[in-house]
């Protein structure tokens, strides 16, 4: 008898907070997933598709849903450090080598003209027209390479962005460079 | 009423949940990278953990006791707390999607707090009435809140210091852990004035 | 006269080293073998070259044209030929290479033709023009264009103007000489930022270990007769920076996230007074500067230098020890070492000093932070560098901007007093520059971000307008093809001949038009429906309802889902139906 009333107490138990929760469910949804923002904010959204998914927030989608986050080889292993910190999963290392930053250059005694590498820019940092030349709008190219493969004489090449004045860095003060900045100080 | 007081203070102080109940030591290690998701974890265990011990206490005298079902404690009080924590997520992603955004992930986590288990259960061992059990478990919350805010503090500062590479990571954070706890039991000193 | 001055939290005071470089007057730096000259030479934007190799440039004639409002020209500072325009490392600590136009002197140093204006005649912005394409930026060392600073506020009246010829860092003297010896013109350049700013007050700070300029620059107010004060200002390091000297003359201290501006307070260094009135008064653009030759040197010196000049050509002048291994720009505590003697002086070079081990002895390791705080008391900006450099080396860039690393002003008061020997300021740039770059990604992606989301509408836009356009050229094919078919139903009115499968035009007591246009929608139902007959499949023929209906249905379901050829007639002809 007591066994009976232990389940019916239990049995009554779940079916109040199942229905509160229930009810809850209805009454508190939430419409879109804010945690796939997140996860596309910290993407590099070079759209490359280089994770297997194409573009940035179909990755950032399959994520949410517990996709490997060591997929992104522009993000680097900084950005698989954000989105573990994000999502608290473990650091894992980058599923391919890590490149530095380049950007795609049309040699343009080559190029035929062909539109095919303008509509295979996913971030339109092509310029050009049917039989004309054209040309990488630099500052706009994220380097994703999806330009390469189309390109029916191969004159696009990758080249990794040299450092200048405007995107020179400090350097850590490390050994090498503390008489330097002793000197500087002094 | 000073007898009230000194429930709250001795959970908050001389018989803190985590360092010296030694309870919840999951979320203490775990979220503690960050001081924002400190602050973000210690407010949602104070508001779970102070439903938690209402609503156990609740289940315990009215339902439990007068049908002789004690052994069925722990059971229906996990059921409880997953449903509470459950239902504080969905009302809070509703109505503030900021303050979810902060706590994010670890609202979920709270469930598998032992502190919130253990606490209400310490309040039916120490036969707490209804007020007693409430201020116990916000006391112990705010205790807990307490070490994991400073511990996070403490953590982030100690990721910039020159650590032996073998006590990086969890086992530095272990012994700051330990001498933390250490701290603590000075507060059992407060128990003369009781 | 006497004016109460207010103090800045912190600062310290480094043996000056001012005196070796005053007791000769300013020297004309003899005319260099060749010109350097670089063409991002102010902050903003870099100027567009407008020579080539091989011209001939007179001196002041423009080679660089300001590129937006933020940038300001870039000119010949000696007639003679332009040799290249190519990249040529900068005095920057980088090391690195930037465009620069070559110029071999020709000897002559022809000026182009100079326009010397009464500026009370032109408007504020013509002044402002003028003062840009002249490539009058800050000489104190942050080379901002100064026609950008030179608009009033619209919401708050302009209370004070500051300018700054405290020179706090120790063995600069160029804008002591400079008052010195050229007060007049400076009182009158700063006479022209008066008249554009309309300020309440005119503030001159001069530090009080430079007698001779402060009463240089009185004689030469009194002489002008103009209400500006000249304040001596006690001699404290940084209290030449902009936001401590206008806490000290003022009082007013500049909040983080604004601007003087927004405090009714402007502020411009003295050699840029004096070159925006060498630029307005007598047409001369910004081509040479004073600068400080000092250091491990037999002959300390200011120089009137042109801009471009090598440096290891300058330092030449004031015969540098032997054991000189470095030049470095700027003073001891805000300059960096050159990272090759040959870079060419830029506007924002004030001082050469040599360097050696006896000047600058080198610093014993640095050893780890104890916390004492003294960094934090000689903050001029009452910030702890104690913990910036705690998370700035642990990389928590996040907690070093929350410690408001972004007002530190890279003076060098903390490495100076540190006891560990840390270089702080080293720490704090990386930080920052580390934080930029991280911004621009940033930024980078949120912009790719936008042309991807952008290119993927268009092309679904396209891909929505090109079905449609197909879907009503085929319909218009078949209205063209009915209307023939009614035509020739009109003409010969045996439609029910032509249309095979047409039932009996009915021949009702309905009026003659009526009939026609009956005839005409029968003919070409009759017509689409051999149409269609002839392109589908046999087998469909006698069918039961039901089967029908289910076919119906399936078609219904496949057009939704876009399944059908949008070029086949098919949809136009069941339209037509």
């Amino acid at each position: 008898m007591d066994i009976l009333l232990a389940i019916a107490i239990m049995a009554l138990g779940a079916v109040v907070l199942g229905a509160a929760l229930g009810f809850a469910s209805i009454k508190f949804k939430v419409e879109g997933d804010p945690l796939v923002d997140k996860i596309d904010a910290i993407l590099p959204q070079t759209q490359c598709g280089q994770c297997g998914y194409p573009g940035c927030k179909p990755y950032a989608e399959a994520i949410a849903k517990g996709e490997e986050i060591n997929k992104c080889p522009p993000g680097g292993v900084e950005g698989v450090q954000r989105l573990a910190d994000l999502l608290g999963r473990e650091v894992k290392p980058l599923d391919a080598e890590e490149k530095p930053k380049q950007i795609a250059i049309i040699d343009e005694n080559t190029c035929i003209g062909c539109t095919l590498c303008i509509q295979a820019c996913p971030v339109d940092a092509i310029v050009g027209a049917a039989k004309q030349m054209h040309t990488i709008v630099a500052p706009l190219c994220t380097g994703c390479e999806l330009c390469l493969p189309p390109c029916p004489v191969e004159c696009i090449r990758m080249e990794p962005i040299a450092e200048n004045i405007d995107n020179w860095k400090w350097k850590y003060p490390v050994v090498e460079i503390k008489a330097a900045a002793l000197k500087e100080a002094a | 009423m000073s007898h009230y007081l000194f429930i709250l203070v001795g959970a908050v102080l001389v018989n803190n949940v985590v360092l010296v109940k030694i309870l919840g030591l999951c979320p203490f290690m775990g979220v503690s990278k960050k001081l924002e998701t400190a602050y973000g974890m210690g407010a949602a265990t104070t508001f779970v953990l102070t439903m938690a011990t209402g609503a156990s206490y609740i289940i315990d005298h009215f339902l439990l006791m007068p049908f002789g079902l004690e052994y069925l404690r722990t059971l229906s009080f996990i059921v409880t707390i997953a449903a509470i924590v459950q239902l504080t997520e969905m009302v809070i992603a509703k109505t503030s999607p900021t303050l979810q955004q902060t706590l994010g992930i670890y609202l979920p986590l709270i469930t598998t707090n032992c502190a919130v288990l253990g606490v209400p259960l310490l309040n039916i061992a120490n036969g707490h009435n209804f007020v007693e059990s409430l201020l116990f478990g916000a006391g112990s919350a705010v205790g807990f809140s307490l070490v994991l805010i400073l511990f996070a503090g403490i953590r982030e500062r100690v990721e910039g210091a020159e650590v032996p590479v073998y006590f990086r990571g969890v086992a530095i954070a272990m012994v700051t852990a330990g001498l933390m706890a250490l701290a603590f039991m000075g507060f059992a000193g407060l128990d003369k004035y009781q | 006269m006497l004016m109460n001055l207010f103090k800045f939290k912190g600062g310290v005071k480094p043996p000056t080293n001012k005196t070796q470089s005053v007791t000769l007057p300013i020297a004309q730096a003899p005319l260099p073998s060749r010109l350097v000259v670089p063409l991002h030479q102010s902050i903003g934007g870099t100027p567009r070259p407008v020579v080539a190799a091989g011209d001939k440039v007179l001196k002041g004639q423009l080679i660089g044209e300001a590129d937006g409002w933020i940038s300001a020209a870039v000119h010949a500072p000696t007639s003679g030929t332009v040799v290249e325009v190519a990249m040529h490392v900068q005095p920057h600590p980088s090391g690195l290479d930037a465009l620069c136009v070559v110029i071999e002197p020709d000897g002559r140093d022809e000026w182009i033709p100079r326009e010397a204006v009464d500026y009370k005649a032109l408007t504020p912005e013509e002044v402002r023009e003028r003062l840009q394409q002249a490539g009058v930026v800050g000489l104190g060392g942050a080379v901002f264009p100064t026609h950008g600073k030179l608009t009033a506020s619209k919401t708050v009246p302009m209370e004070e103007l500051i300018i700054n010829g405290a020179e706090c860092e120790p063995f600069i003297t160029c804008d002591d000489l400079l008052m010195r010896e050229r007060a007049e013109e400076v009182v009158r350049g700063i006479g022209i930022f008066r008249d554009l700013l309309q300020p309440k007050k005119v503030l001159i700070g001069i530090e009080d270990n430079k007698p001779e300029a402060a009463a240089a620059m009185r004689a030469a107010v009194d002489a002008l007769q103009e209400p500006f004060l000249v304040v001596p200002v006690p001699t404290l390091y940084p209290a030449g920076g902009a936001k401590q000297l206008i806490r000290v003359l003022t009082g007013k201290e500049v909040p983080a996230a604004k601007r003087s501006t927004d405090l009714g307070v402007q502020c411009f260094n003295v050699a840029t007074a004096y070159t925006a009135w060498r630029a307005i008064a007598h047409g001369e653009p910004v081509v040479s500067r004073l600068v400080t030759v000092t250091g491990n040197v037999h002959a300390p010196r200011n120089y009137e230098v042109l801009i471009g000049t090598p440096m290891d050509e300058l330092l030449k002048l004031a015969t540098p020890h032997p054991d000189t291994d470095g030049i470095i720009m700027g003073g001891p505590m805000m300059g960096f070492l050159v990272p090759d003697p040959h870079v060419p002086v830029v506007k924002a070079t004030n001082c050469l000093i040599a360097h050696d081990d006896r000047l600058f002895p080198p610093k014993p390791p640095e050893m780890p932070c104890i916390r004492c705080g003294a960094c934090a008391q000689a903050c001029p900006h009452e910030l702890q560098p104690f913990e910036m450099y705690w998370f700035a080396r642990a990389k928590n860039f996040g907690k070093t901007q929350e410690y408001h690393i972004f007002d530190c002003i890279e003076c060098g008061c903390c490495s100076f007093v540190c006891p560990s020997r840390i270089p702080l300021v080293q720490y704090f740039r990386f930080a920052k520059s580390e934080i930029w770059a991280r911004e621009r990604e940033k930024n980078a992606a949120d912009g790719a971000k936008a042309r991807f989301e952008f290119k993927q509408l268009r092309e679904e836009r396209e891909k929505a307008e090109k079905a449609e356009k197909l879907a009503r050229a085929a319909a218009a094919q078949a209205a063209k093809k009915a209307a023939e078919a009614a035509a020739a139903a009109a003409a010969g009115g045996d439609a029910a001949e032509t249309a095979a499968a047409a039932p009996e035009v009915a021949p009702a007591a309905v009026d003659a038009a009526k009939e026609a246009k009956k005839a005409t929608i029968e003919a070409a139902m009759a017509r689409a429906k051999a149409q269609r007959e002839a392109a589908q499949p046999k087998n469909v023929e006698a069918l039961s309802g039901a089967q029908q209906k289910e076919i119906d249905e399936i078609e219904a379901r496949r057009q939704v889902a876009h399944l059908t050829d949008a070029d086949a007639a098919s949809p136009a002809g069941e339209k037509t139906e």
